[in-house]
């Protein structure tokens, strides 16, 4: 009996797919840097700095049902965090010489500030900032986390909420020039730690270290999904009360996953940075939030690898369509979120799950079917090849109505 | 009266509920009620809709905040703890509707339920150790749900839902055990496996239980609490209560 149960077939339960994380790693790893030049490259590295945000969002709304709409939020603090360090490494004083005051980031300057904001000084040094990329957005996110979760804030409330916090800080950025660098944010950074990140040798490194990073939270998101925490999120999705009364302190595994989240598209942002070479408020903002959503929708909001497809397939969209009518594109945009709401609640995962995986395991199976000898079972030899075929093929569309991976 | 009065000493009662009143906006649902729960009693409160039951419970488990009044659990006082500090105090407690994951298996319900690592770390850290399993399929046993146990729980029957949530009381073992209308629902033969389940697992707890169900209620009571307007109306066991002239006009009258 007890062997029955470790196999349970339970969605959560069923082993993992490790072929769709390799096959992603190679299409990542090897497909895209063969075949694409460095522009390209780095482009697709930049989309990708968006999935970061857009796997942290499969937990916390997917999982959660904790709709943000301010995951741009921590974006941004993360990727600002990185580009401080880079501008005062830019802004040493022989560069910045014919400065009223040299030594300062130029828009500084321009403010008429005399000398370094007190929050900007401990960015001189490396460890403070890979610290703070981290941390910063994370303790922004527990504070929200525990103002909000614990005075059971939640649901559409919780994502206008996010969505104000969005516009507030974009207002903040922009507003606070001398500090930040205004609308046009953090820009001409050239080097991490002396090293050029503008070269084509820096830029294919930086794409190679954000895969693996986006890759490490790809696990650790699978390990959180896939543990009773996972469950429990789906358990508080579903019916948050019985949650409450079978012993659990929910507020404080919501501040969790939403830790999580930003945690992730901090690295996102910071990654960022890295790669495109500046930071600004137009990646902070209610709009980035909400295509950050977006990005999530299309692959399926339960799958974290349908979040990375995602997040690739509409920013390629996005760059190929704005190119011929940028007009339009923010209606496009419009129209494919309620597109796939209305149609295929699970986005690309879905189709996949529906139409691809049978056709799949229809396939494999009569593979395995033509192999095996057919000897051991006299029953199946004298049934026709069509009919395992068939069954097995409506076995896998009941299957299909799995969870993601 | 005077008989209640002597037994706020609260030495044998599991939970002691005294003058307990919550308003809404001045109307008010439970009016200075008191109640007292023995251990290993089955306590069935009835009275008719808008009686104030639910409330009742809903006040016992935290879910709404007292106006005034105290509320005992073993000596500890409830209306100052959270719900789920109320839970781990040893107080379970089922919803009217079944309140289950209906995406989640029979088997993840009941381990969701089962009273270990209930904080982010040991969630994270959760093993389903034969431990684990084995008390999940003990409950499923009791709830009768063996054979469903991998089984998505929405495909379950409603009578199946049911017990799936007691199942989910269970595992978690508490003291006192408060269901709201289990057999709402329920065919005629599960009404009669529910009050055998319910009188097999009496032993180790204590029960209280809304029901309008009275074949039900003779089934399994020990006493009967009858509710009317916040207030309770009568108290003792289901003969008495039955004769009761107060009680025949307001509920069983009609
Ligand atoms: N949260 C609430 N706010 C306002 N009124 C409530 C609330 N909960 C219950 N009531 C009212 O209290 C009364 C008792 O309700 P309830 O306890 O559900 O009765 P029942 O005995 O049928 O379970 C009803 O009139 C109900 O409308
Ligand atoms: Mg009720």
């Amino acid at each position: 009996m007890s062997s029955q149960i470790s196999a349970a077939p339970a969605q959560n339960s069923s082993p993992v797919d490790w072929w769709k994380y390799l096959l992603l790693a190679v299409i990542l790893l090897v497909v895209l840097p063969l075949a694409l030049d460095i522009f390209r490259l780095n482009l697709i590295g930049k989309y990708l700095t968006y999935a970061f945000v857009a796997i942290g969002l499969v937990l916390c709304w997917g999982c959660g049902g904790i709709l943000s709409l301010g995951q741009g939020v921590f974006f941004g603090l993360g990727g600002y965090c990185m580009a401080m360090f880079l501008k005062l490494e830019a802004s040493n004083p022989e560069a910045t010489a014919i400065q009223s005051t040299p030594g300062i980031p130029d828009f500084m300057d321009w403010n008429q500030l005399t000398e370094l904001p007190w929050f900007w000084q401990p960015f001189h040094s490396l460890s403070f900032t890979l610290l703070a990329v981290i941390a910063v957005p994370v303790i922004f996110a527990f504070i929200i986390g525990v103002a909000m979760f614990t005075r059971r804030v939640g649901g559409v409330y919780f994502a206008i909420i996010t969505q104000a916090i969005a516009a507030i800080l974009t207002i903040l950025i922009i507003g606070q020039q001398g500090y930040t660098g205004g609308v046009n944010g953090i820009t001409d950074l050239r080097t991490f730690v002396g090293w050029d990140i503008r070269t084509e040798s820096a830029q294919y490194l930086l794409y190679f270290v954000n895969v693996a990073l986006l890759f490490a939270c790809l696990f650790a998101a699978l390990y959180i999904k896939r543990c009773k925490l996972g469950r429990l999120l789906v358990a508080m999705r579903e019916k948050e009360d019985r949650v409450r009364f079978s012993g659990y302190n929910v507020a404080s595994f919501k501040i969790f996953v939403f830790c999580i989240g930003a945690a992730f598209a901090a690295i996102g942002g910071a990654m960022f940075t890295l790669q495109v070479g500046f930071m600004s408020p137009s990646f902070v903002g209610i709009v980035p939030s909400i295509e950050m959503v977006i990005f999530c929708a299309v692959g399926g909001r339960l799958s974290l690898l349908g979040a990375v497809y995602g997040t690739l397939l509409v920013n390629l969209a996005k760059t190929s369509f704005s190119e011929s009518f940028p007009e339009l594109w923010l209606f496009a945009m419009g129209a494919l979120f309620i597109g796939v709401v209305l149609a295929f609640p699970d986005g690309l995962a879905g189709l996949y799950q529906t139409y691809i995986q049978p056709w799949f395991k229809h396939f494999i199976n009569r593979e395995k079917v033509g192999l095996t000898p057919p000897a051991p079972i006299p029953e199946k030899t004298t049934t026709p090849a069509k009919e395992p075929v068939a069954s097995s093929l409506s076995s896998s569309l009941e299957e299909s109505r799995n969870v993601p991976a | 009266m005077s008989q209640l009065n002597q037994k706020t000493s609260d030495k044998d009662f599991v939970l002691s509920v005294e003058g307990l009143t919550v308003s809404f906006d001045g109307f008010k649902a439970v009016d200075d009620l008191s109640l007292y729960v023995e251990e290993q009693e089955i306590r069935v409160i009835i009275g008719p809709n808008g009686a104030g039951k639910t409330t009742v419970l809903d006040l016992i488990c935290g879910r709404t905040k007292a106006t005034e009044g105290s509320i005992k659990f073993k000596k500890k006082e409830l209306t100052r703890l959270k719900e789920h500090q109320i839970v781990h105090a040893g107080v379970g407690r089922k919803f009217q509707t079944p309140s289950i994951y209906e995406d989640l298996s029979v088997f993840e319900n009941l381990e969701i339920s089962y009273p270990r690592g209930r904080n982010v770390w040991g969630a994270l850290t959760f093993k389903r150790d034969q431990q684990v399993q084995d008390k999940i399929l003990e409950i499923a046993e009791m709830v009768f749900l063996t054979d469903k146990l991998h089984d998505q729980a929405d495909l379950l029957s409603h009578g199946q839902k049911q017990w799936l949530e007691i199942g989910m009381l269970l595992i978690q073992d508490p003291e006192l055990l408060m269901l709201d209308e289990p057999v709402a629902g329920m065919s005629v033969a599960e009404r009669k496996q529910t009050a055998e389940l319910l009188q097999s697992i009496t032993k180790q707890r204590s029960v209280l239980v809304i029901e309008h169900d009275m074949q039900f209620v003779e089934d399994i009571a020990d006493r009967v609490t009858v509710l009317h307007q916040g207030k309770v109306l009568s108290e003792g066991s289901m003969q008495r209560v039955k004769n009761d002239p107060k009680v025949i006009e307001v509920y069983l009258g009609h």
